[in-house]
Protein backbone atom coordinates (compact mmCIF):
# COMPACT_ATOMS: atom_id res chain seq x y z
CA UNK A 1 0.00 0.00 0.00
CA UNK A 2 1.44 3.38 -0.79
CA UNK A 3 0.07 6.71 1.04
CA UNK A 4 0.96 9.47 -1.91
CA UNK A 5 0.04 13.05 -0.96
CA UNK A 6 -0.95 16.37 -3.26
CA UNK A 7 1.26 18.94 -3.40
CA UNK A 8 0.86 22.34 -4.54
CA UNK A 9 3.95 22.73 -7.25
CA UNK A 10 5.00 19.32 -7.24
CA UNK A 11 2.21 17.15 -7.90
CA UNK A 12 1.97 14.04 -5.80
CA UNK A 13 4.56 12.98 -2.78
CA UNK A 14 5.15 9.13 -1.77
CA UNK A 15 4.60 9.52 2.04
CA UNK A 16 4.74 5.96 3.15
CA UNK A 17 4.51 2.63 1.74
CA UNK A 18 4.11 -0.78 3.18
CA UNK A 19 2.40 -3.99 3.30
CA UNK A 20 -0.19 -4.23 5.49
CA UNK A 21 0.35 -7.87 6.18
CA UNK A 22 3.50 -7.48 8.05
CA UNK A 23 2.96 -5.41 11.50
CA UNK A 24 5.87 -3.17 11.31
CA UNK A 25 5.40 -1.89 8.02
CA UNK A 26 1.71 -1.38 8.79
CA UNK A 27 2.51 0.46 11.98
CA UNK A 28 3.96 2.60 9.56
CA UNK A 29 1.53 3.17 7.89
CA UNK A 30 -1.13 3.97 10.26
CA UNK A 31 1.34 6.78 11.96
CA UNK A 32 2.10 8.57 9.00
CA UNK A 33 -2.00 8.25 7.68
CA UNK A 34 -2.48 9.62 11.57
CA UNK A 35 -0.20 12.43 10.65
CA UNK A 36 -1.86 13.39 7.67
CA UNK A 37 -5.27 13.55 9.30
CA UNK A 38 -3.73 15.32 12.01
CA UNK A 39 -2.50 18.19 9.45
CA UNK A 40 -6.23 18.23 8.17
CA UNK A 41 -5.58 16.06 4.96
CA UNK A 42 -9.17 14.33 3.22
CA UNK A 43 -8.30 10.68 2.92
CA UNK A 44 -9.27 9.08 -0.43
CA UNK A 45 -8.68 5.24 -1.66
CA UNK A 46 -9.30 4.82 -5.69
CA UNK A 47 -12.21 1.59 -6.50
CA UNK A 48 -14.38 0.55 -8.71
CA UNK A 49 -17.99 0.44 -7.92
CA UNK A 50 -19.96 -2.78 -8.45
CA UNK A 51 -20.12 -2.32 -12.35
CA UNK A 52 -16.85 -1.46 -12.87
CA UNK A 53 -16.67 2.00 -12.96
CA UNK A 54 -14.14 3.91 -10.88
CA UNK A 55 -14.54 5.94 -8.34
CA UNK A 56 -13.46 7.03 -4.73
CA UNK A 57 -14.24 6.30 -1.03
CA UNK A 58 -12.93 8.57 1.57
CA UNK A 59 -12.01 7.09 4.66
CA UNK A 60 -11.45 8.70 7.99
CA UNK A 61 -9.19 6.30 10.01
CA UNK A 62 -7.34 3.61 9.10
CA UNK A 63 -9.38 1.09 10.25
CA UNK A 64 -11.79 2.36 7.04
CA UNK A 65 -9.13 1.47 4.55
CA UNK A 66 -9.89 -1.51 2.52
CA UNK A 67 -7.03 -4.33 3.33
CA UNK A 68 -6.22 -4.58 -0.35
CA UNK A 69 -6.04 -1.25 -1.42
CA UNK A 70 -3.27 0.01 -3.39
CA UNK A 71 -3.63 3.38 -2.45
CA UNK A 72 -4.10 6.24 -0.04
CA UNK A 73 -4.22 9.57 -1.35
CA UNK A 74 -4.24 12.36 0.61
CA UNK A 75 -5.39 16.07 -0.20
CA UNK A 76 -6.08 19.15 1.26
CA UNK A 77 -9.46 19.44 3.00
CA UNK A 78 -12.34 21.70 0.80
CA UNK A 79 -12.97 25.00 1.35
CA UNK A 80 -16.28 27.13 -0.01
CA UNK A 81 -14.82 29.98 -2.49
CA UNK A 82 -12.52 29.29 -4.83
CA UNK A 83 -10.46 31.65 -7.09
CA UNK A 84 -12.37 33.92 -9.27
CA UNK A 85 -12.25 32.74 -12.60
CA UNK A 86 -11.29 34.32 -15.92
CA UNK A 87 -14.22 33.97 -18.25
CA UNK B 1 55.23 54.50 39.35
CA UNK B 2 51.13 53.69 38.16
CA UNK B 3 51.32 56.54 34.94
CA UNK B 4 54.38 54.74 33.47
CA UNK B 5 52.59 51.34 34.01
CA UNK B 6 49.21 52.54 32.71
CA UNK B 7 50.80 54.10 29.70
CA UNK B 8 52.58 50.69 28.79
CA UNK B 9 49.91 49.19 29.22
CA UNK B 10 47.87 51.97 27.09
CA UNK B 11 50.78 51.40 24.49
CA UNK B 12 50.17 47.27 24.42
CA UNK B 13 47.12 47.02 23.94
CA UNK B 14 47.56 49.73 20.71
CA UNK B 15 50.04 47.52 19.32
CA UNK B 16 47.60 43.77 19.49
CA UNK B 17 44.71 45.76 18.39
CA UNK B 18 46.80 46.85 15.65
CA UNK B 19 48.41 43.35 15.15
CA UNK B 20 45.07 41.57 15.29
CA UNK B 21 42.89 43.69 13.28
CA UNK B 22 43.52 41.91 9.97
CA UNK B 23 43.06 39.13 11.12
CA UNK B 24 39.75 39.66 12.62
CA UNK B 25 38.68 41.44 9.52
CA UNK B 26 39.32 38.29 7.43
CA UNK B 27 37.19 36.29 10.07
CA UNK B 28 34.42 38.90 10.14
CA UNK B 29 34.05 38.72 6.37
CA UNK B 30 33.94 34.98 6.20
CA UNK B 31 31.16 35.39 9.16
CA UNK B 32 29.18 37.20 6.65
CA UNK B 33 29.76 35.39 3.92
CA UNK B 34 28.47 31.92 5.77
CA UNK B 35 25.17 34.21 7.15
CA UNK B 36 24.66 35.17 3.55
CA UNK B 37 24.72 31.68 2.76
CA UNK B 38 22.31 30.33 5.00
CA UNK B 39 19.66 33.57 4.39
CA UNK B 40 20.12 32.01 0.54
CA UNK B 41 16.75 30.19 -0.32
CA UNK B 42 16.58 26.77 -0.27
CA UNK B 43 16.12 24.64 -3.45
CA UNK B 44 12.19 24.25 -2.65
CA UNK B 45 11.88 27.91 -2.57
CA UNK B 46 13.91 28.84 -5.50
CA UNK B 47 12.08 29.93 -8.54
CA UNK B 48 11.84 27.34 -11.14
CA UNK B 49 9.93 28.39 -14.09
CA UNK B 50 9.21 23.93 -15.28
CA UNK B 51 8.11 22.93 -11.65
CA UNK B 52 4.31 23.89 -12.54
CA UNK B 53 4.92 22.15 -15.67
CA UNK B 54 6.44 18.79 -13.71
CA UNK B 55 4.23 19.26 -11.02
CA UNK B 56 0.80 19.46 -13.83
CA UNK B 57 2.66 16.10 -15.67
CA UNK B 58 2.83 14.33 -12.31
CA UNK B 59 -0.68 15.15 -11.85
CA UNK B 60 -2.04 14.16 -14.84
CA UNK B 61 -0.12 10.80 -14.47
CA UNK B 62 -2.39 10.46 -10.97
CA UNK B 63 -5.41 11.78 -12.55
CA UNK B 64 -5.14 9.27 -15.40
CA UNK B 65 -3.95 6.65 -13.13
CA UNK B 66 -7.48 7.09 -10.64
CA UNK B 67 -10.40 7.34 -13.32
CA UNK B 68 -12.24 6.01 -16.44
CA UNK B 69 -10.53 5.56 -19.76
CA UNK B 70 -13.85 7.12 -21.45
CA UNK B 71 -13.65 10.00 -18.97
CA UNK B 72 -9.48 10.59 -19.05
CA UNK B 73 -9.77 10.92 -23.03
CA UNK B 74 -13.43 13.27 -22.31
CA UNK B 75 -10.28 15.46 -19.92
CA UNK B 76 -7.93 15.56 -22.67
CA UNK B 77 -10.17 16.68 -25.35
CA UNK B 78 -12.71 19.13 -24.04
CA UNK B 79 -10.81 20.42 -20.46
CA UNK B 80 -13.30 18.91 -18.23
CA UNK B 81 -14.70 15.73 -16.80
CA UNK B 82 -18.69 15.30 -16.28
CA UNK B 83 -19.56 13.31 -13.10
CA UNK B 84 -23.66 11.94 -13.27
CA UNK B 85 -25.39 12.78 -9.79
CA UNK B 86 -26.28 9.95 -7.54
CA UNK B 87 -27.75 6.13 -9.04
CA UNK B 88 -30.52 6.98 -6.93
CA UNK B 89 -31.18 10.23 -8.83
CA UNK B 90 -32.56 9.14 -11.83
CA UNK B 91 -34.76 11.43 -14.13
CA UNK B 92 -37.88 10.81 -15.77
CA UNK B 93 -36.32 9.79 -18.68
CA UNK B 94 -33.99 6.91 -17.27
CA UNK B 95 -30.45 9.35 -17.54
CA UNK B 96 -29.07 10.88 -14.33
CA UNK B 97 -31.31 13.52 -12.67
CA UNK B 98 -28.51 15.89 -12.58
CA UNK B 99 -24.96 15.61 -13.12
CA UNK B 100 -21.33 18.24 -12.73
CA UNK B 101 -19.15 19.48 -14.43
CA UNK B 102 -15.56 19.53 -12.85
CA UNK B 103 -13.30 22.29 -13.99
CA UNK B 104 -9.78 22.68 -13.30
CA UNK B 105 -9.83 25.36 -10.26
CA UNK B 106 -13.05 26.56 -11.12
CA UNK B 107 -16.42 25.90 -9.55
CA UNK B 108 -18.48 22.86 -9.90
CA UNK B 109 -21.23 23.33 -12.23
CA UNK B 110 -24.74 21.14 -11.62
CA UNK B 111 -27.07 20.62 -14.83
CA UNK B 112 -29.88 18.40 -15.89
CA UNK B 113 -28.83 16.15 -18.60
CA UNK B 114 -32.05 15.74 -20.57
CA UNK B 115 -32.30 19.71 -20.73
CA UNK B 116 -29.12 21.40 -20.05
CA UNK B 117 -30.75 23.31 -17.75
CA UNK B 118 -28.21 25.38 -15.55
CA UNK B 119 -28.57 24.30 -11.88
CA UNK B 120 -26.10 25.80 -9.59
CA UNK B 121 -21.99 26.75 -9.37
CA UNK B 122 -20.39 24.92 -6.58
CA UNK B 123 -17.22 27.23 -5.24
CA UNK B 124 -14.70 24.98 -4.07
CA UNK B 125 -11.15 24.87 -3.49
CA UNK B 126 -8.32 22.64 -2.05
CA UNK B 127 -6.09 25.07 -0.21
CA UNK B 128 -2.98 23.29 0.72
CA UNK B 129 -2.30 26.41 3.68
CA UNK B 130 1.48 24.82 3.95
CA UNK B 131 2.51 26.93 1.15
CA UNK B 132 5.32 24.22 0.11
CA UNK B 133 6.42 26.77 -2.81
CA UNK B 134 4.92 29.48 -1.95
CA UNK B 135 1.11 29.11 -3.11
CA UNK B 136 -1.94 26.98 -1.57
CA UNK B 137 -3.40 25.83 -4.70
CA UNK B 138 -2.90 22.25 -6.30
CA UNK B 139 -1.69 21.51 -9.98
CA UNK B 140 -5.02 21.61 -12.37
CA UNK B 141 -5.41 17.93 -12.76
CA UNK B 142 -4.94 17.12 -8.70
CA UNK B 143 -7.57 19.59 -8.64
CA UNK B 144 -9.83 17.84 -10.57
CA UNK B 145 -8.76 14.34 -9.23
CA UNK B 146 -9.73 16.05 -5.41
CA UNK B 147 -12.76 17.48 -6.87
CA UNK B 148 -13.99 13.84 -8.65
CA UNK B 149 -12.84 11.76 -5.39
CA UNK B 150 -14.32 14.12 -3.19
CA UNK B 151 -18.00 14.11 -5.20
CA UNK B 152 -17.61 10.45 -6.10
CA UNK B 153 -16.96 9.45 -2.61
CA UNK B 154 -19.12 11.68 -0.69
CA UNK B 155 -20.96 14.20 -2.75
CA UNK B 156 -23.19 15.60 0.62
CA UNK B 157 -20.00 16.21 2.37
CA UNK B 158 -18.43 18.16 -0.69
CA UNK B 159 -21.15 20.31 -1.34
CA UNK B 160 -22.29 21.04 2.35
CA UNK B 161 -18.14 22.75 1.90
CA UNK B 162 -19.27 24.05 -1.19
CA UNK B 163 -20.35 27.79 -1.47
CA UNK B 164 -23.51 27.43 -3.46
CA UNK B 165 -24.68 30.41 -5.80
CA UNK B 166 -26.79 30.49 -8.86
CA UNK B 167 -25.42 29.88 -12.45
CA UNK B 168 -23.42 32.66 -13.94
CA UNK B 169 -21.31 33.20 -10.79
CA UNK B 170 -17.92 32.88 -12.12
CA UNK B 171 -18.29 30.93 -15.09
CA UNK B 172 -19.91 32.23 -18.00
CA UNK B 173 -23.48 29.99 -18.76
CA UNK B 174 -22.81 30.62 -22.18
CA UNK B 175 -19.32 28.51 -22.01
CA UNK B 176 -21.03 26.09 -20.23
CA UNK B 177 -23.78 25.43 -22.95
CA UNK B 178 -21.25 25.05 -25.41
CA UNK B 179 -18.80 22.63 -23.35
CA UNK B 180 -22.41 20.96 -23.05
CA UNK B 181 -23.04 21.11 -26.99
CA UNK B 182 -19.43 20.29 -27.23
CA UNK B 183 -19.69 17.32 -24.99
CA UNK B 184 -22.45 15.74 -26.56
CA UNK B 185 -20.54 16.42 -30.03
CA UNK B 186 -17.86 13.62 -28.34
CA UNK B 187 -20.09 11.59 -27.06
CA UNK B 188 -22.04 10.85 -30.41
CA UNK B 189 -18.31 10.32 -31.80
CA UNK B 190 -16.96 8.25 -29.50
CA UNK B 191 -19.68 5.61 -29.29
CA UNK B 192 -19.80 6.03 -33.15
CA UNK B 193 -15.90 4.71 -32.89
CA UNK B 194 -16.89 1.92 -30.43
CA UNK B 195 -19.78 0.90 -33.03
CA UNK B 196 -17.48 0.92 -35.71
CA UNK B 197 -14.43 -0.82 -33.85
CA UNK B 198 -17.30 -3.55 -32.33
CA UNK B 199 -18.20 -3.85 -35.94
CA UNK B 200 -14.54 -4.30 -37.43
CA UNK B 201 -14.03 -7.26 -34.87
Amino acid sequence: MKLLRMKPGHGEILLAEGDVEVPEEERELIEAFRRELDAGMWAAVPTHDGGGRREAEMVKSFDEVPRDAERVIFFPRAAGGSTPASR
Amino acid sequence: MALPLGTGAVLLLVLVSELVRPSLRGALARLHAIAARVRQPSAAERYDPGRERRAEQRARSLLRSCIDEADWEMYCDLGFLQVPGPVGAIAAEGGPAYAYLIYPHKPIVAYVPGTGELLNEYCVSFPDHSRPYGSPRLPHSDDVLAKWMAITADERRLIGEANMHLPGRQVDPERVRRDLARLAVWERERSERELGGARAA
